[in-house]
C-alpha cells in the first residue's frame, strides 16, 4: 500500500456498439481518484456508467481509451484473476453446487493456501459476518441476507486491496438493507480496506460513503463528500438527483465581491445576498435552487427574500409534512419537520391559506447553465 | 361436485395409451420364451427336461436352459457378441466426442458474437430436419469419393486401403449427435448468469480453472442429458449406420435386420428383451442419480 490512490481512473472511455450499429460511450472520459482506506460510492441511475466503471476496475471489461490504475499500477489488459481486487456481485453469484465453506475457500484454494490455513481463515471471516456454523449449507438454503453476507465473506477472505461492491443490497428488503448498510460501513472501518460501492440509492450512498461520485450519461457530474454534494451541488442534475430541489430560472442582476443579486422573472422578484464563488458575470442566465426543507414558512410578511404564496396541498409523511405552495403560478415544495404532534388537524396549513415563504440567501444556490 | 373427480373417459384413454405403448413390448418379451421356432404363434414356454437341446421340426421339445433357451442360444452366438461390442464401442466413442464438441459449440454460440453466428445456429437444425436416409446417402457418397481420391493419390492397395468400417460409422454418428447435444446444452445455458464465471475469475481462477470448477459443474446436468440423448441415438441408429458400415462394423440394429431377412427365430426377441432391459435399467439408474442430486440441493 505505497501508492497514493487505491484506484485511479484516468480519462477512461468505454465504448459499446449498440445493436443498431451506433457507438455509445457508456463511460465517457471519466477521471477519478479513490484514496486508500476510503469508502467511495458511484451513484447514478441505471445506464449512467457506474457499473461499467466498476467492471473495468475488476477487469471484466477493458477501457476503450484511458487507463485504470490499481495501487499505482497500470492495469492495461490484466485479467481479473491477476488483480488484487475482489467483487461482491449484485446477484451474489454464489456457486450453487458448492457449500458455504467451499464457496469461501474457493479464492484461497486458487492462491494455493494450505488446508489448515484455509480452514482458519474461512472460520475467521464467517465470524466476521456472524454466520458461524453455516459452513455445510448450500447457498440456496440461506436467506437473502445470509447469502449477501457470504458473498461479502467470500470476497473479504482474500484480503483484497480494494473491495468492489455492485449494488450488493439491492435484493434485500428495506429494514435489512438499512442494517446491512451500517454493518458494511462498520466492517470497512474495522478492516481499513478501500471499498468502491455502486448504487442507485442516494440515501445508501449518503449513509456509508466518505466520498461520492454522482454519475450521469457516462460522465462524473460531481465528486465530493456527502455534505458537499448535498449542500453545494455542482449543477442542476446533481441538485435534482440528490434529494429534492426547487428550481427557478434567473439572471444575475448585480455582483459584489462574493455576493450576488439574482432576478427571477417567474416571481417578478429578486433574491439578494446570495453567496457565490467565482466564474459568474452580471447578466448571466443561471438557475437558482433551494432545498425544500430550507424554505421557511412564515405567518407574517417580512421584508427581504420573502414571497407571498398560497398553500395548494399538504402531505403528511410521518417525519415531515410536505407543503406545496403556489408562488405566482410556480409550485414550490416546502418540507416542514413534524416537531410537534400533528394529531390536531389545526396544526396543518389549510389549502388556500396565504403564507409567506422565506428563502435565506445562504441557502440559495446559483447553478450555472450547462 | 368435486372438480378433481376422475372422469371415466380420462381413465380409459390413459389405459389405452399404456396398452398401445407397452403391449408390443410385452408381446415381444413373451415371445422370447416361445417354444416355436417360427415365432408366429405362441406355443408355450420351452420345457427343460434333458441336458440336450431336443427339437421336433419347428418346436423345441426340451432344453437345458428351459424357458431361457433362446437366451442361451443368443449367448453362444459370436456374431451377436461382436455386433453388441461394435454398437457399444461406437456409442461410447461418438457420445464422448459429440458431448465435448456439442458443449463447446453451445458455449461459443452463447458467448461470442461473430459474423456467421445466425448461420451456425441455423445449421444445427439441418441434420435434425433432413431425412436420415438423405444424410446417410450423403455421408456414404462423401466417404467413398474421399477415400477413392486418397487411395489413388497415395497409391494405397489391399488392406491399407481406406474403406468403410467402424471409423466411418463413428464419424457419422458424431456428426448427427453434435446438434442434439448442442441444443440441449444451449437450453441449459439459457439464463446461465455470466457473473458466476466472473466471480470465479475475480477470486483468482484462470479461464480453464473457471470452466472446470464452476461452469462445467453448473451445466453438467445439461451436458449429461445431451450425452444420454447422443448415446441412445447412436445405440439404435439404423439408417445412417446402414450406409456407412463396412466389414467388421455390424451393429445390433444392422444385425437384427440381417436376421429378419433370413429367419425370424425367438432369438431375435431374446436379443430385443436383453436390449430393452439394459436400456431400461440405465434409465432407471440415471433417474435415481438425478433424484439423489435434486434432494441434495
Amino acid at each position: 500500500m505505497t501508492a497514493e490512490f487505491a484506484v485511479e481512473l484516468q480519462d477512461v472511455v468505454k465504448r459499446f456498439i449498440t445493436p443498431e450499429g451506433n457507438a455509445l460511450n457508456a463511460v465517457d472520459h471519466v477521471t477519478m481518484q479513490i484514496k486508500n482506506g476510503e469508502f467511495f460510492s458511484m451513484l447514478g441511475s441505471s445506464g449512467c456508467g457506474k457499473t461499467t466503471s466498476l467492471r473495468m476496475i475488476a477487469g471484466f471489461e477493458w477501457p476503450t481509451e484511458g487507463e485504470v490504475y490499481i495501487e499505482g499500477k497500470a492495469m492495461g489488459h490484466t485479467p481479473p484473476f491477476q488483480r488484487k481486487v475482489n467483487t461482491v456481485f449484485q446477484s451474489y453469484a454464489l456457486f450453487q453446487h458448492l457449500t458455504v465453506f467451499q464457496n469461501i475457500a474457493f479464492g484461497l484454494e486458487m492462491e494455493g493456501a494450505q488446508k489448515d490455513e484455509i480452514e482458519k481463515r474461512v472460520k475467521h471471516v464467517l465470524e466476521m459476518v456472524q454466520l458461524t456454523g453455516m459452513e455445510r449449507r448450500k447457498p440456496k438454503q440461506l436467506s437473502g441476507g445470509q447469502q449477501q453476507r457470504i458473498a461479502v465473506a467470500r470476497a473479504l477472505v482474500k484480503v483484497p486491496d480494494v473491495l468492489l461492491l455492485d449494488e450488493p443490497l439491492g435484493a434485500l428488503d428495506l429494514k435489512l438493507r438499512k442494517d446491512m448498510q451500517l454493518e458494511l460501513k462498520a466492517l470497512q472501518q474495522q478492516l481499513g480496506i478501500t471499498f468502491v460501492y455502486v448504487t442507485h440509492d442516494q440515501e445508501e450512498a449518503m449513509t456509508m460513503s466518505d466520498r461520492i461520485a454522482v454519475m450521469s450519461k457516462g460522465k462524473v457530474q460531481q465528486m465530493g463528500t456527502p455534505v458537499e454534494i448535498y449542500e453545494r451541488p455542482a449543477n442542476r442534475f446533481v441538485a435534482d438527483f440528490i434529494g429534492d430541489s426547487n428550481f427557478f430560472e434567473g439572471r444575475i442582476k448585480s455582483l459584489s465581491k462574493n455576493e450576488a443579486v439574482v432576478f427571477i422573472p417567474d416571481l417578478k422578484a429578486e433574491v439578494t445576498g446570495i453567496p457565490v464563488s467565482q466564474g459568474l458575470v452580471t447578466g448571466e442566465e443561471i438557475t437558482v435552487s433551494i432545498r425544500p426543507e430550507k424554505v421557511l414558512i412564515s405567518e407574517k410578511p417580512m421584508n427581504q427574500n420573502t414571497f407571498r404564496g398560497r398553500v395548494t396541498n399538504t402531505v403528511y409523511i410521518g417525519t415531515d409534512t410536505h407543503v406545496y405552495v403556489d408562488l405566482m403560478g410556480k409550485r414550490v415544495k416546502v418540507f416542514e419537520q413534524n416537531r410537534i404532534s400533528r394529531l390536531d388537524p389545526g396544526s396543518f396549513y389549510t389549502v388556500g391559506q396565504d403564507v409567506t415563504l422565506v428563502m435565506m440567501p445562504e441557502n440559495v444556490l446559483v447553478l450555472k447553465k450547462e | 361436485m368435486n372438480p378433481h373427480r376422475r372422469h371415466p373417459f380420462i381413465f380409459s384413454s390413459a389405459m389405452l395409451v399404456y396398452v398401445f405403448l407397452y403391449a408390443p413390448i410385452v408381446v415381444l418379451i413373451l415371445f422370447s420364451f416361445n417354444a416355436s421356432r417360427a415365432n408366429v404363434t405362441f406355443e408355450g414356454f420351452v420345457p427343460s427336461f434333458s441336458d440336450k437341446v431336443v427339437m421336433d421340426g419347428s418346436l423345441v421339445l426340451s432344453s437345458p436352459c428351459g424357458p431361457f433357451h433362446w437366451f442361451c442360444e443368443l449367448a453362444k452366438d459370436k456374431d451377436v457378441a461382436e455386433a453388441a461390442g461394435n454398437t457399444l464401442t461406437i456409442a461410447i466413442i461418438s457420445t464422448l466426442v459429440s458431448s465435448v464438441i456439442g458443449t463447446m459449440a453451445a458455449l461459443s454460440l452463447q458467448r461470442y458474437e461473430f459474423k456467421l453466428k445466425p448461420f451456425s445456429q441455423l445449421s444445427l437444425y439441418i441434420p435434425i430436419v433432413i431425412p436420415e436416409i438423405v444424410m446417410g446417402i450423403g455421408i456414404l457418397t462423401l466417404f467413398s469419393q474421399l477415400f477413392g481420391v486418397i487411395n489413388s493419390s497415395l497409391g494405397l492397395t489391399g488392406d491399407s486401403r481406406l474403406s468403410m468400417g467402424l471409423g466411418t460409422v463413428i464419424v457419422s454418428h458424431i456428426a448427427f449427435s453434435v446438434p442434439f447435444v448442442t441444443l440441449v446444452v444451449q437450453a441449459r445455458l439459457q439464463g446461465f448468469d455470466k457473473s458466476y464465471e466472473e466471480a470465479a475469475m475475480d477470486l483468482g481462477a484462470n479461464e480453464w480453472t473457471t470452466f472446470r470448477r464452476v461452469t462445467l459443474p453448473m451445466i453438467l446436468p445439461g451436458v449429461l442429458s445431451g450425452a444420454l440423448l447422443a448415446f441412445t441415438l447412436s445405440l439404435d441408429d439404423f439408417v445412417i449406420t446402414f450406409f456407412t458400415n463396412g466389414p467388421g462394423s455390424t451393429t445390433l440394429p444392422i444385425y437384427v435386420y440381417g436376421l429378419l431377412r433370413r429367419i425370424i427365430t425367438p432369438q431375435v426377441n431374446a436379443l430385443s428383451t436383453v436390449w430393452i432391459l439394459t436400456v431400461f435399467s440405465v434409465v432407471l439408474i440415471l433417474q435415481w442419480l438425478q433424484n439423489r442430486e435434486a434432494k441434495q440441493h
